[in-house]
C-alpha cells in the first residue's frame, strides 16, 4: 500500500480548518494554524480555489469554503457548460462547416445542452434539450467510452435499432468504444439517422474529469472519406475544441 | 503564407479587448484585460483613461500571440467603444485631466435639471432625450469642477473626446471622433452631422476642445504606437458596431445586443428619423458619403439583473444557472420584476422609477423569481419593439441577437414568444468587435463591399414564437401594470 500523499492530507486539513472557522481566514492564519510555510499554504489554497472547493472574499482576500463542496453530488450544471463552450462551438462550426452539439449524460441517454447550426443557411431547428440514445450517436458513444461511471454499463443499455447501421450487439458496441478510447474520439456513421454521421471528443475539466462530449454532425460523406477515415483535419480541430472548452470549465 | 487580418479593439465598460478577424469574419485570437471600476461616491462611475490606454498596449500583442501572428499580419485597426464616456486630457502631456466619467454615472442629474428650459431645443437638434445618459452634461460638469480646465480648454490646451477619440489620439496623434460617437454627445446636429453652435452655447463648451467628426470607415491616421505603421481605419460606438457586425444593412433590419444592459437598433435608412415614442434617433454608420440612420432603444438593466441575483442575493452561483433555476417552474407564478434600478430608459425615460417586485404570494419560490428576472429582459425588449413599430410604421419582423445573454435558450425563446417574431443568433457572438473590424476593413479595401460582409453572416440558432396569443396579451398587460408601479418612487433629496 503506498503511503498517504502529503499534499492531499494538507488540502483536507485546509478544508476542515475553513469548515470549522466562524469567519473567512487569511493566508497567514491558514499557514500558522497548520504550521505550514506560507508558500506551501498558498499553493494549496489557490489550487482549492481554482477547482472551486474554496472561495475568496474579493474585498478582504480571505478564504472560505466554496460552493463546489456543496455541489459535489450534482456534477457540472449544463448551462455553465454551455456558457463555457459557446465561443468555441461557434468557432468549430465556422471552421468545419458542420453543426456542433454538446451533450451530457442524463438518465441513460445523452442530453444536448447546446447546438450550433450548420452554417449553410439551410432550415434547421434548435435541438438543445433533446435526449438521444447513447449507443447510436457520436456524443453518446463518446460518453460511454470516456465517462463510463457517469453512464449505465453497456450491457444494461437498450440497444434499440434506429437504422440498418445501429450497433445492437454488446460485443460490437464494445469494439467501437475500444477504438474510440484508443484514438481519443468517438464516431457514428448513420447509426441514429440514415446518412447522418458524427464525431465527438470528451470535454475534460481540470483534473481530467469528463464533464461532457462535444461533437460535429453532418452528412456521412462529408465527415468521412475513403476507408471511413475522418476527414483531415477534423479530428485535430475537434480535440483542440474539446480541450479549449475544458479549460474554460471550473468543475 | 498566412492570411492577413484586421484587428478590432473593443473598449468596453468592463474590459478592453483586442480581437483578430480574417476575411471570413472568423475570430482568430483575442486578448483581454479588465480595468478598475471606480465608485468614489454614490452615483459616480469612473474609469482611469490612462489605465485603459495601458490595457490597449497589453491586449493587442496578447491577441497576436494567441493567434500566432505578428504586427506585420495586421492590415488595419478598427475601434468599437463604450459610448458617452467622457475623457478630458492635456494636449501637450497626453495625461488625462480627470477620471473618465462613464455612461453609467448619474452625477449630472443637476446639470440636466438646470437645462430643462432648453430640453426641447436640445432634442430637436441632437435628437436625444434630455437625460444624464449622454456626454455633454458630463463635459459641462468637468468644465465646472476641474480646476483650470475651462481656461485650458479655451486656450486650446485641453482636449475632449469619448473613448475612441482618446484611443485614436494615443495611437496616431490625431484628434478625431466618428459620427456615431459624436451623435451621442448631445453636441452634434443630427441632420448636418456637425457640431452645433447652438448646443455648444447651451452647454457652454469651448469649441476648441472638440475633436473633428469623421465617418466610420476611413483612415484617421497611422499608428505610431502599439502597431507602428498600421492605419486606424474604423471607429464606431459599440452598439452601432454591433449593427454593422450583424450585417443590418437594409432599412428595417434590427439587432439587439444583450449584455449588462440591452440595446436594440433598427436600420432606418438614409433619412434622419425622429421618435415620438421614447426611442433615440442616432447615426447607424457613415461609410463614404452614405449616412445610414438608426433608431435605438436603450434598456439599462438586463444582464446586470442576473448578476444582481447572483452577487447581491446569492440565489445562483453563476449567471448561467439562472436558466437552471428558472427551468424548475413552468411559469412566473404571477410574479414580475421591473428592474428600474437607476430609473427606466427607453421607451419610458422615467428617472424617478425604481425597481419593484410585484405579485408576491406564498406560492412564489426561487424558480418564479428567476423566471421573472429573465422575463423582465423579454418584456423590456417588447416595449422597445412596440415603440419601434409605432415610430417607423414598419413592424420588426426578425430580430438578430448577440451578446452574453444569448447563451440563455430559455430567454431567447421567451423573447421570440413575447415579440411574436423570429429571433436569430449568428455564428460568433462578437458582433461589436466584428463591426469595428468590418468598418476598418472596408476603409482599406480588405473587404470590397457590404454584400461580402452580409455573406459572412451565418445563422447559429433560431427561435420561433410559440406562445398562445391570449397568454401573450395577458402577460403583456400584467407587465404594464408592474411598470406602472415602479414610477415615481425615487424622491429628490
Amino acid at each position: 500500500v503506498p503511503g498517504a500523499i502529503q499534499s492531499i492530507e494538507r488540502a483536507a486539513a485546509v478544508l476542515r480548518l475553513l469548515g470549522n472557522a466562524d469567519r473567512a481566514l487569511g493566508l497567514h492564519e491558514l499557514a500558522s494554524a497548520l504550521d505550514l510555510p506560507r508558500p506551501t499554504a498558498h499553493g494549496i489554497v489557490r489550487t482549492l480555489y481554482a477547482v472551486g472547493l474554496v472561495d475568496q472574499d474579493p474585498e478582504t482576500a480571505r478564504y472560505l469554503l466554496g460552493d463546489g463542496l456543496l455541489r459535489l453530488h450534482r456534477g457540472l450544471d449544463g448551462h455553465d457548460l454551455r456558457a463555457a463552450a459557446m465561443n468555441w462551438a461557434d468557432s468549430l462550426a465556422g471552421s468545419t462547416g458542420l453543426a456542433v452539439v454538446l451533450g451530457v449524460s442524463d438518465h441513460g441517454g445523452v442530453r444536448l445542452v447546446h447546438h450550433v447550426f450548420r452554417p449553410d443557411g439551410s432550415a434547421q431547428q434548435v435541438r438543445t434539450g433533446q435526449t438521444l440514445p447513447l449507443h447510436a450517436t457520436a456524443v453518446g458513444k463518446c460518453l460511454l467510452a470516456f465517462a463510463p461511471t457517469a453512464t449505465p454499463p453497456v450491457r444494461e443499455l437498450d440497444l434499440a435499432r434506429w437504422t440498418g447501421r445501429t450497433c445492437t450487439e454488446v460485443a460490437a458496441l464494445d469494439e467501437h468504444l475500444a477504438v474510440a478510447r484508443q484514438r481519443g474520439w468517438a464516431s457514428s456513421m448513420g447509426e441514429y439517422t440514415s446518412g447522418v454521421g458524427g464525431a465527438a471528443a470528451p470535454v475534460r475539466s481540470g483534473g481530467g474529469l469528463v464533464v461532457g462530449a462535444i461533437g460535429v454532425v453532418g452528412p456521412v460523406e462529408e465527415l468521412f472519406g475513403r476507408g471511413e477515415r475522418l476527414r483531415s483535419p477534423l479530428a485535430a480541430e475537434l480535440l483542440a475544441t474539446a480541450d479549449a472548452v475544458g479549460h474554460g470549465v471550473s468543475a | 503564407m498566412t492570411e492577413r487580418v484586421i484587428a478590432a479593439i473593443d473598449q468596453g465598460t468592463g474590459s478592453t479587448r483586442c480581437l483578430l478577424f480574417n476575411h471570413a469574419g472568423r475570430m482568430l485570437g483575442v486578448g483581454q484585460r479588465e480595468h478598475r471600476q471606480m465608485h468614489s461616491q454614490p452615483g459616480y462611475a469612473e474609469h482611469d483613461a490612462a489605465e485603459i490606454w495601458r490595457n490597449v498596449r497589453w491586449v493587442v500583442p496578447e491577441a497576436l500571440r494567441a493567434a500566432g501572428l505578428t504586427a506585420d499580419d495586421i492590415v488595419a485597426v478598427g475601434i468599437a467603444n463604450q459610448r458617452e464616456t467622457t475623457v478630458v486630457w492635456d494636449r501637450h502631456t497626453g495625461r488625462p485631466l480627470a477620471r473618465a466619467i462613464t455612461w453609467q454615472d448619474t452625477r449630472t442629474a443637476g446639470e440636466v435639471a438646470d437645462l430643462a428650459h432648453a430640453a426641447a431645443e436640445i432634442t430637436a437638434v441632437s435628437g436625444l432625450p434630455m437625460a444624464s445618459y449622454f456626454a455633454a452634461p458630463r463635459l459641462r460638469w468637468l468644465l465646472d469642477h476641474v480646476p483650470g480646465l475651462r481656461a485650458a480648454a479655451t486656450a486650446g490646451d485641453a482636449l475632449f473626446g469619448t473613448m475612441e477619440s482618446w484611443l485614436i489620439w494615443n495611437l496616431t496623434g490625431k484628434h478625431v471622433t466618428d459620427v456615431t460617437n459624436a451623435s451621442r454627445t448631445m453636441l452634434m446636429d443630427l441632420a448636418t452631422l456637425c457640431w452645433s453652435d447652438k448646443l455648444l452655447e447651451i452647454f457652454d463648451i469651448p469649441r476648441q476642445m472638440l475633436p473633428e467628426i469623421r465617418g466610420n470607415a476611413e483612415v484617421y491616421g497611422t499608428c505610431t504606437a502599439v502597431l507602428p505603421g498600421v492605419p486606424v481605419a474604423g471607429a464606431l460606438g459599440d452598439q452601432q458596431a454591433a449593427l454593422v457586425g450583424q450585417a443590418c444593412f437594409a432599412p428595417g433590419e434590427t439587432k439587439c445586443t444583450y449584455g449588462t444592459g440591452a440595446f436594440l437598433l433598427t436600420n432606418t435608412g438614409s433619412v434622419r428619423p425622429s421618435s415620438t415614442h421614447g426611442l433615440i434617433p442616432t447615426v447607424g454608420y457613415r461609410f463614404g458619403d452614405a449616412t445610414v440612420y438608426a433608431l435605438e432603444g436603450a434598456i439599462a438593466v438586463t444582464g446586470s439583473l442576473v448578476q444582481w441575483l447572483r452577487d447581491s442575493l446569492g440565489m445562483i452561483p453563476t449567471a448561467a444557472q439562472i436558466e437552471t433555476l428558472a427551468s424548475t417552474v413552468p411559469d412566473n407564478g404571477g410574479c414580475y420584476i421591473v428592474p428600474a434600478f437607476s430609473g427606466l430608459y427607453s421607451p419610458h425615460w422615467h428617472p424617478d422609477a425604481r425597481g419593484v417586485l410585484v405579485g408576491l404570494t406564498s406560492f412564489i419560490g426561487r424558480g418564479h423569481v428567476a423566471r421573472a428576472v429573465l422575463e423582465a429582459t423579454g418584456w423590456q425588449t417588447r416595449e422597445v419593439v412596440e415603440a419601434m413599430n409605432a415610430d417607423s410604421g414598419v413592424p420588426v419582423r426578425r430580430l438578430k441577437v448577440d451578446g452574453g445573454m444569448t447563451a440563455n435558450n430559455l430567454l431567447m425563446q421567451f423573447v421570440a414568444d413575447v415579440l411574436d417574431v423570429t429571433v436569430e443568433r449568428p455564428l460568433g457572438s462578437e458582433a461589436v468587435s466584428l463591426g469595428a473590424a468590418y468598418a476598418a476593413g472596408l476603409a482599406v479595401g480588405y473587404w470590397p463591399d457590404l454584400e461580402v460582409l452580409r455573406a459572412n453572416w451565418h445563422r447559429a440558432a433560431v427561435w420561433e414564437p410559440a406562445m398562445e396569443p391570449a397568454i401573450r396579451d395577458r402577460e403583456r398587460e400584467n407587465w404594464g401594470r408592474a411598470v406602472d408601479r415602479s414610477y415615481g418612487w425615487a424622491r429628490p433629496d
